[in-house]
């Protein structure tokens, strides 16, 4: 009993923690599933068939592939453009930083709906209303990572330790040594994580997309359509690969990081 | 990794004076293409945005839209669409309210229980929400099934009638918004619990506060700025949300999202959709500053 008490908020804690589990279980199971009816959601037998043939809906698979390209590249633009005004918020001191620093903050905190009818109503106003697919919808996401690479980058620019680019310079680095041999590799760790964080919020993304993405079809779109008229099971495949790729890459940032603060010590 | 992106164009960075910030032209030339796409990109469309919400609504998308200033759009999407509106602020408050309750547990306890497993805790806590949002949800639409091990059990235990249901009620869609935007609480909980001193409890109870009234006095307000920030960061998109809607609910619990959509892109009513989408954002707004106001902090992240 007083063992109960005492861990008890420990076990509270853990059982939300596996709760948030229970539909990832499901997706998993899901994936190995060989459905009786397309219309009924429901588990009927085990098979590897959805794994051996994960693009048995070819419709499925270019989805896939238009949201693996829109991602990596809303990454590399909002990553580039992000890092370069997190340095100039965090080392820069100009007017406007207080107008900056809100228009970093706004994009994250607005309704997705408002923030996608919004474009659309600037596209349409355009003249762009039959241009709507692949452009408008990488625009779309550079526009809403943007802010979340600002915030990364720059929490870990400002708990940056200055004095190791003080002791470089003073070794006599230039500015531009410096900046290469110690300032970027102790902030790449952020910048890496800013861009992890672009893919899953672009790749992932549907009300902003949905306006925004005219004929084009994404994969959570797919995944909206065929929700209606029968999932194909090969979407739990790729929702199992992505849960995967994803512990994969977060638990081995994890132990490298472990690895040098052990290797620095 | 530095010489592999030595040829990158971030080279002219001023590093001349690292302590302290430096004032000049490039913090500019840094920041302005940032700043150009997002008031491009976001700002501009919200002008547009408030402009087509004030368009003559006899006008269509082909033959184009004349500006009227048609106040009158707001009071007729309002009359309209009351119902969803005031359906997603109500399951998106109860929404917020569930995720409160099990996010602080779950902060609390890798806060201050979890040890050396806190990174760890910390990673799984985000892991699961890496698997597609609409994934995830259709995996609930399967947990939920009106002959699934859920609904029978609620029904043994006459929770729920014989026939009763979960999916396509109103428990079905708040339940998907709490487990969707858990993260957006739990985040914002941790990083304000991780800085308490742990001292000051152990104080509370050294002068003989029983744990609860050690919690309300002491943990509670000084993790209320988690608490406010975690609040807005789940309140807002689950006010937004219509997906869970959608897919778990049925047509009587729709949220104000999907009438948005759908004026949009089915009805292509671009003033009335405009119109609708700004009463949102008004209505978030003006909470948001009420409740930040209430709370008395202004640290918003």
């Amino acid at each position: 009993m007083n063992w109960l008490r005492k861990h008890l908020v420990l076990i509270l804690g853990l059982l939300v923690l596996v709760y948030t589990f229970i539909p990832i279980f499901v997706v998993v199971l899901m994936s190995f599933n060989d459905p009786a009816s397309r219309l009924i959601y429901r588990f009927d037998g085990f098979t590897l068939h959805n794994w051996l043939n994960p693009c048995e809906d070819p419709a499925m698979c270019s989805a896939l592939g238009r949201s693996v390209e829109i991602g990596l590249l809303a990454t590399a633009g909002s990553t580039i453009l992000g890092t370069l005004a997190a340095f100039a918020l965090v080392r820069h001191d100009f007017r406007g930083r207080s107008t900056a620093n809100l228009l970093i903050f706004l994009p994250m905190a607005a309704p997705e709906i408002v923030m996608g009818s919004s474009l659309l109503a600037l596209f349409v106003g355009a003249g762009f209303a039959g241009q709507l697919g692949f452009w408008t919808i990488l625009i779309a996401h550079i526009m809403f990572c943007l802010s979340f690479v600002v915030v990364t980058v720059r929490s870990r620019l400002a708990g940056m330790d200055d004095n190791l680019e003080q002791a470089a310079m003073d070794l006599y680095a230039t500015p531009r040594q410096t900046f290469w041999k110690v300032t970027f590799p102790l902030v790449f760790p952020g910048i890496l994580g800013a861009a992890l964080l672009s893919f899953s919020l672009s790749f992932d993304d549907f009300i902003v997309t949905n306006l925004n993405a005219g004929q084009t079809t994404t994969f959570p779109m797919y995944v909206w359509g065929v929700a209606q008229r029968g999932v194909p099971m090969q979407v739990n495949v790729v929702g199992t690969m992505m849960f995967v790729i994803s512990i994969v890459i977060v638990v081995g940032g994890e132990l490298n990081s472990r690895r040098r603060a052990r290797a620095l010590a | 990794m530095a010489s592999a992106a030595g040829t990158a164009p971030l080279a002219d960075v001023d590093m001349s004076t690292v302590s302290g910030r430096k004032r000049g032209k490039t913090g500019y030339l840094l920041l302005l293409p940032a700043a150009i796409w997002l008031g491009v990109f976001f700002v501009i469309p919200f002008y547009s945005l408030v402009a087509t919400s004030l368009f003559d609504p006899s006008g269509s998308d082909s033959r184009g839209y004349d500006m009227t200033y048609h106040v009158a759009n707001y009071w007729h999407v309002f009359q309209d669409y009351r119902g969803p509106l005031l359906r997603s602020l109500w399951y998106g408050a109860i929404a917020t309210a569930f995720c409160l309750v099990l996010g602080y547990v779950l902060a609390y306890a890798i806060a201050f229980k979890a040890g050396r497993w806190k990174n760890l805790m910390l990673v799984l806590v985000i892991a699961p929400f890496f698997t597609s949002f609409l994934v995830r949800t259709l995996s609930w639409k399967l947990i939920l099934a009106d002959d699934g091990f859920v609904v029978n059990t609620l029904q043994a235990v006459h929770v729920l009638g014989s026939d009763g249901r979960l999916l396509a009620t109103p428990v079905a869609v708040v339940a998907g918004l709490t487990y969707n935007f858990l993260p957006f609480m739990v985040l914002p909980l941790f990083a304000s619990i991780d800085k308490i001193d742990h001292r000051l409890i152990e104080a509370a109870s050294d002068l003989y506060a029983n744990p609860i009234k050690g919690f309300f006095k002491v943990t509670w307000p000084l993790s209320l700025p988690g608490v406010v920030s975690g609040t807005l960061l789940t309140f807002i998109p689950a006010a937004g949300d219509y997906i869970n809607a959608q897919l778990l609910g049925s047509p009587n619990q729709r949220m104000v999202g999907s009438v948005i959509q759908s004026l949009f892109t089915d009805a292509n009513n671009y003033p009335a959709a405009g119109a609708l989408s700004m009463i949102l954002m008004i209505i978030i707004v003006a909470m948001v500053l009420v409740y930040v106001r209430r709370a008395g902090t202004e640290e918003l992240l």
